[in-house]
């Protein structure tokens, strides 16, 4: 028996199992299902936000593009500071006005905000067409990873329907509480393998990070420095995208939602004081990277830099542990990602939309049931438009940033309106729609979901002034 | 605005001085530190020090602000 092969599945088998676990002795109702009952103490929250955070593109992504754009890469460590930053006086806010109604999603709060069945719907709509990218995403990198980690054994269709029936299951019976407890396993996974392999590999090459550095700025210095390899991502659009990103992050819907599973607000506020530390395997995964990009030269794929590193370097069954924490890292978010875009689906559109006198468990099981639909849909997308992987969370990105005006003008603004957000949201999707698709991104040297929020945020307080605070339309 | 809200945001205001608005003065290779090309090295510091920035703001708020604002659980 393969001993790779033994660790990803027994690895993908026990997360389920821990998964299905987790939501035994708890009655489960809509409540417990999506925030966990309001009870997560600070250890909880941590994981459960790094089990958002932390996806396959932290093994696939940010190495890639270490390898093929170079310094750019330098983005994704910068972003996480300053969301972390920006959710210390947000998320409280956000908490507490939770607590005192009830609300557990997104479109929840915009429905209370604004008092709006329209933006609250068009929200949850946003929201969902943002996640299922993201889901695909995770999907498309586990198979990338499995496949890649068994030497090919396990071919990456075979591998996506496996591990995403298995999240199917726990997501169905234990909600966020299971996505919580299986973020321990992924955790411990992926910080060993990115530390062991972050560290490593340079030593192996070079003798050490300061050494791989060396040879890198002695061979090509222009790498490490805005642009890097890539001309149209200069420090402009370094600036704006870190900021598009920051101010986007905590607008996911699922990530949004992760604040009211909070037991306090002060959980919160502590939480993102320890959350910048979650940084340092982000930043041994780009080492990994630059190690690649002088030892194996022209690869045609970035994204497949960290593995084809490890397999050089390492033994197969420690190639086998880090498919099995990738296949991990991508599992639960995917959980979360599935849980949020059902009860999106169903509670904000479905009830606020169009039926507002179902009740609470009807929109408990059909919320339950989408989680199939869901998986399902995204597998499709998986397996018949794979894409670019960083390119995708990017468009995602685009879209949730929009909401960043109305949650927060919503949270501190008496005098902004129901009628602004709505235009702001608009203008600021279509924007950023028209600029990405029609390949006018980055639109003078700034990344153009940036350009869009401004536009979005100078037209909801403009909108906000001319009509009557609260209401809309 | 309260005061210690007020002053927890110029604390909360040191992570985007830094890692943003003085990126286009930090982009250069040298000097090297620890063996990191300088522009990484000074994004790795500001990361690094984004916990302690977020401890003080944590501190100055509860100095500053009623008991009141922190709710039971």
């Amino acid at each position: 028996m393969n001993a790779a092969l033994l660790i990803i599945f027994g690895t993908i088998i026990v997360s389920t199992l821990v998964g299905l676990y987790a939501g035994r002795r708890v009655k489960m109702n809509l409540e417990n299902w999506t925030v966990g009952g309001r009870r997560f103490g600070i250890m909880l929250i941590w994981l459960l936000m790094a089990g958002e955070i932390y996806t396959t593109f932290t093994f696939l992504g940010a190495s890639g593009w270490a390898y093929s754009k170079g310094a750019p890469t330098y983005y994704i460590l910068i972003y996480g500071a300053l969301a972390y930053t920006l959710s210390f006086f947000i998320l409280p806010e956000l908490w507490r006005l939770g607590k005192r109604y009830g609300l557990q999603t997104q479109p929840d709060f915009f429905m209370k905000i604004y008092g709006s069945r329209f933006l609250s719907v068009l929200v949850a709509i946003i929201g969902i067409l943002s996640i299922l990218p993201y889901l695909q995403l995770q999907l498309t990198g586990l198979g990338f990873i499995v496949e890649a980690a068994s030497n090919g054994a396990v071919s990456s269709r075979l591998a996506i329907g496996i591990s995403f029936l298995l999240t199917c299951a726990f997501v169905y019976t234990s909600g966020i509480r299971g996505s919580a407890w299986v973020s321990v396993i992924k955790d411990v996974m992926m910080i060993t393998a990115v530390g062991i392999v972050g560290i490593g590999v340079p030593r192996i090459y070079f003798g050490g990070i300061g050494k791989m550095f060396k040879t890198l700025i002695g061979l090509k210095p222009g790498h490490l420095i805005f642009p890097g390899a890539a001309p149209q991502m200069d420090v402009l659009w370094v600036m704006s995208t870190v900021l598009l990103t920051g101010l986007g992050f905590y607008m996911w819907p699922h990530v949004f939602g992760s604040a009211f599973s909070a037991k306090s607000a002060k959980i919160i506020k502590r939480n993102a004081i320890i959350m910048p530390f979650y940084q340092i395997p982000i930043l041994l995964v780009c080492m990994v990277g630059f190690t690649a990009f002088l030892v194996l030269p022209g690869l045609k794929n970035g994204d497949t830099a960290f593995l084809a590193i490890v397999q050089k370097a390492y033994p197969s069954w420690f190639l086998g542990f880090v498919g099995a924490a990738g296949a991990v890292t991508a599992m639960v978010p995917a959980s979360i990602l599935v849980l949020f875009a059902s009860a999106l689906l169903v509670k904000n559109v479905y009830q606020t939309g169009f039926n507002p006198s179902a009740g609470e468990g009807q929109v408990m099981r059909l919320s339950r049931a989408m989680v199939l639909v869901i998986t399902t849909a995204a597998l499709a997308l998986a397996l018949f438009f794979p894409n670019a992987l960083v390119n995708l969370l990017l468009i995602g990105y685009d879209g949730v940033a929009q909401f960043f005006p109305g949650v927060v003008l919503g949270l501190f603004w008496k005098r902004v309106s129901g009628t602004g957000v709505v235009c702001g949201l608009a203008a600021g999707i279509s924007l950023a729609s028209f600029l990405v698709f029609g390949g006018h991104d980055p639109f003078l040297g700034l990344n153009a979901g940036f350009v869009a929020l401004v536009v979005n945020a100078v037209l909801v307080i403009a909108v906000s002034l001319l009509s009557r605070p609260g209401k809309t339309l | 605005m309260r005061k210690g809200t007020r002053l927890a945001l110029l604390f909360g205001a040191v992570p985007f001085l830094t890692l943003v608005f003085a990126l286009p003065l930090v982009n250069r290779i040298k000097p090297v530190i620890f063996g990191f090309p300088f522009v990484l090295f000074w994004i790795l510091l500001w990361v690094a020090l984004t916990p302690l920035f977020l401890f003080l703001a944590y501190k100055i708020e509860k100095k500053f602000n009623p008991p009141d604002d922190e709710e039971k659980p």
